[in-house]
């Protein structure tokens, strides 16, 4: 089916090792017309954590859900170069994703929720029950495993969507938004957390998120990206030392980034051909 | 509302926690029930003052007495009528559920057999009884038959919208993680039917009864094996309403089990999780 897929070996670049996820000039144009993504280009370094910011609307969470293999793009491909191939052709990645929204089964109890992708996997309750509440334990809510979705605030479920995708303890972890519902305090605790993680297991995280300063602080490298059509507007490092903590936060060089990323997220607004007025 | 001041039951209790919770279903039963004894009072009455003949309408004591009389005869058709009811009942939840899987799997199957499935419901079951009651072997096979046409499609087609109704996010968390299609039913889209089912199966319940009484009308057999709907016709023909009423009164009551019986399997299955039966708390 895919055409770009027996070159993948000649791919490597030359200087940088290969990216993990590879995307090409990627379009998805929806049924009823809406162009969501134009000519989307981009290169995921293994190990890396790289944050996708755009205004709403401008596509971020279709490449996020395209990066997953949810729904192919109208153009463009999308390739895993480093990852194996199945038999028909499909990488085999080990990703997680976080969706926007907590989606979590409204009949099955926290724990149930949790165990569901190692349960897919046939791992049976007992042999997941260490793993599942050692993801619980990290979101903070191991004392509502026996509770129901609908007993739980909008921030609790969406931290159950998080020790979800951990638990499998993933490769490749795609989040989008997973932090917009909760408090600061929980937040700023949940991104130290998932610094934290991805530091000792060499994830490779992708992010989407609306805040500047969430961005900054996480990630490597911050993608910004324009609405109508939905592409990359600028490609940002973020050179600032790793493990980055509370004084990271406070610091004169976290501030300037900000500000860089701030002005340039601007210009990415201003520069969607219907302008501020349509985003708002 | 003044029932429950003026029934005594606890007036000491009043302003202690739990006390509106416990007379709130205090309430839901002493007012039917009082409303019931109003009713059945005011019949009988009526039939003592007017000195109503019985063959055209008996007081409730006569048909407490011929209840009681008749009993060997009714009870016998009682089970009759609950084996077709509930045999229908079980193989409609089977057949319907079987089905609506199937065709949810396989767009084949749906294009295939959902048409039929509903020219079977459209069409009104008086009209086919007589053509399955000379096909069936037996009355009783007849009279299942036509009971299980009518209960079958509305399990078949609720579950078919539950099936269908999955959240697309949880189908795409489903595809992420690798899962098979039965792993999917499994655990996503049967649980996910399971409310739009139940609400099928509380329609069904009814259904199956009263097609079970249609058939027998229809029908119209004799002998050891009549259910109640044949009793009801004989007591007609012979005058004798106040056995007519008894039957009426079985049937209405079985009708009223049934109900009771599936809202209350509706409300254990869904009591955790589901809109439908928990209390709203703001
Ligand atoms: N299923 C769909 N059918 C049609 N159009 C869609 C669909 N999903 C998204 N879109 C459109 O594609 C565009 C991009 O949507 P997307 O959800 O990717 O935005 P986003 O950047 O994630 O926004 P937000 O930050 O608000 O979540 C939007 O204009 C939206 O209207
Ligand atoms: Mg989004």
């Amino acid at each position: 089916m895919d055409p770009q897929r027996a070159s993948i070996p000649a791919g490597a670049e030359a200087g940088s090792g290969r990216p993990i996820i590879r995307l090409r000039n990627v379009s998805k144009t929806f049924s009823s017309g809406t162009v969501a993504l134009s000519g989307l280009s981009l290169d995921v370094a293994p190990g890396s954590f790289v944050s996708l910011l755009g205004p709403s609307g401008c596509g971020k969470s279709t490449a996020l859900r395209i990066i997953a293999g949810l729904g192919d793009p109208t153009s463009g491909t999308v390739e895993w170069p480093t990852s194996k191939h199945d038999s028909s052709g499909r990488p085999e990645r080990e990703i997680s994703f976080v969706f926007q929204e907590p989606t979590l089964m409204p009949w099955a109890t926290v724990f149930r929720n949790v165990w569901l992708p190692l349960r897919l996997k046939g791992i049976s309750k007992a042999e997941a029950s260490g793993r599942v509440m050692e993801a619980l334990d990290l979101v903070g809510l191991a004392k509502f495993a026996g509770a129901y979705p609908r007993e739980l605030s909008g921030g609790m479920k969406m931290r159950v969507s998080i020790a979800r995708a951990l638990v499998t303890r993933p490769k490749v972890l795609l989040m989008d938004e997973p932090f917009a519902a909760l408090d600061e305090i929980t937040r700023f605790k949940l991104n130290n957390d998932l610094l934290h993680l991805w530091e000792t297991y060499g994830w490779t995280v992708v992010f989407v998120t609306h805040s500047v300063f969430e961005s900054v602080y996480l990630s490597d490298r911050i993608v910004v990206m324009a609405a109508r059509p939905g592409r990359v507007f600028e490609d940002m490092a973020i050179d600032a030392p790793y493990p980055r903590g509370d004084a990271f936060r406070t610091s004169a060089g976290y501030a300037e980034h900000c500000r860089r990323v701030s002005a340039s997220l601007h210009a990415a607004i201003m520069s969607s051909t219907a302008g501020l007025d349509d985003h708002l | 509302m003044t029932a429950a001041a003026s029934d005594g039951a606890a007036p000491a209790a009043t302003g202690q926690p739990g006390r509106s919770a416990s007379s709130g279903r205090l309430l839901r039963i002493a007012v039917p029930a009082a409303m019931m004894v109003l009713l059945v009072a005011a019949w009988q009455a009526y039939c003592t003052l007017y000195e109503v003949p019985h063959y055209i309408l008996p007081s409730p004591l006569r048909v407490a007495q011929a209840m009681w009389t008749d009993w060997p005869i009714l009870g016998a058709a009682l089970i009759v009528t609950l084996k077709i009811t509930f045999a229908a009942l079980l193989l409609a939840l089977v057949g319907g559920v079987a089905l609506a899987v199937l065709m949810v799997q396989s767009r084949w199957f749906e294009l295939a057999l959902f048409p039929y499935a509903v020219v079977l419901q459209v069409t009104p079951i008086v009209a086919i009884a007589p053509l399955i009651i000379i096909y069936a072997p037996t009355t009783q096979q007849a009279l299942l038959i036509c009971a299980w046409i009518v209960a079958f499609f509305p399990v078949l087609s609720n579950t078919m919208q539950g099936l269908k109704s999955t959240d697309h996010n949880l189908l795409n968390l489903f595809e992420l993680y690798g899962a098979s299609r039965w792993q999917t039913l499994l655990y996503l889209k049967l649980p996910n039917a399971l409310p739009y089912f139940l609400a099928g199966l509380r329609i069904a319940g009814g259904l199956a009864l009263i097609a079970a009484v249609v058939a027998e009308f229809a029908a119209g057999s004799a002998g050891a094996g009549s259910g109640l709907a044949f009793r009801l016709l004989e007591s007609q023909f012979r005058l004798n309403i106040p056995r007519l009423f008894a039957a009426l009164i079985l049937l209405s009551l079985t009708g009223v089990v049934i109900f009771a019986a599936t809202s209350a399997v509706s409300h254990l299955l869904l009591r955790r999780w589901h809109e439908s039966a928990l209390k709203r708390e703001n």
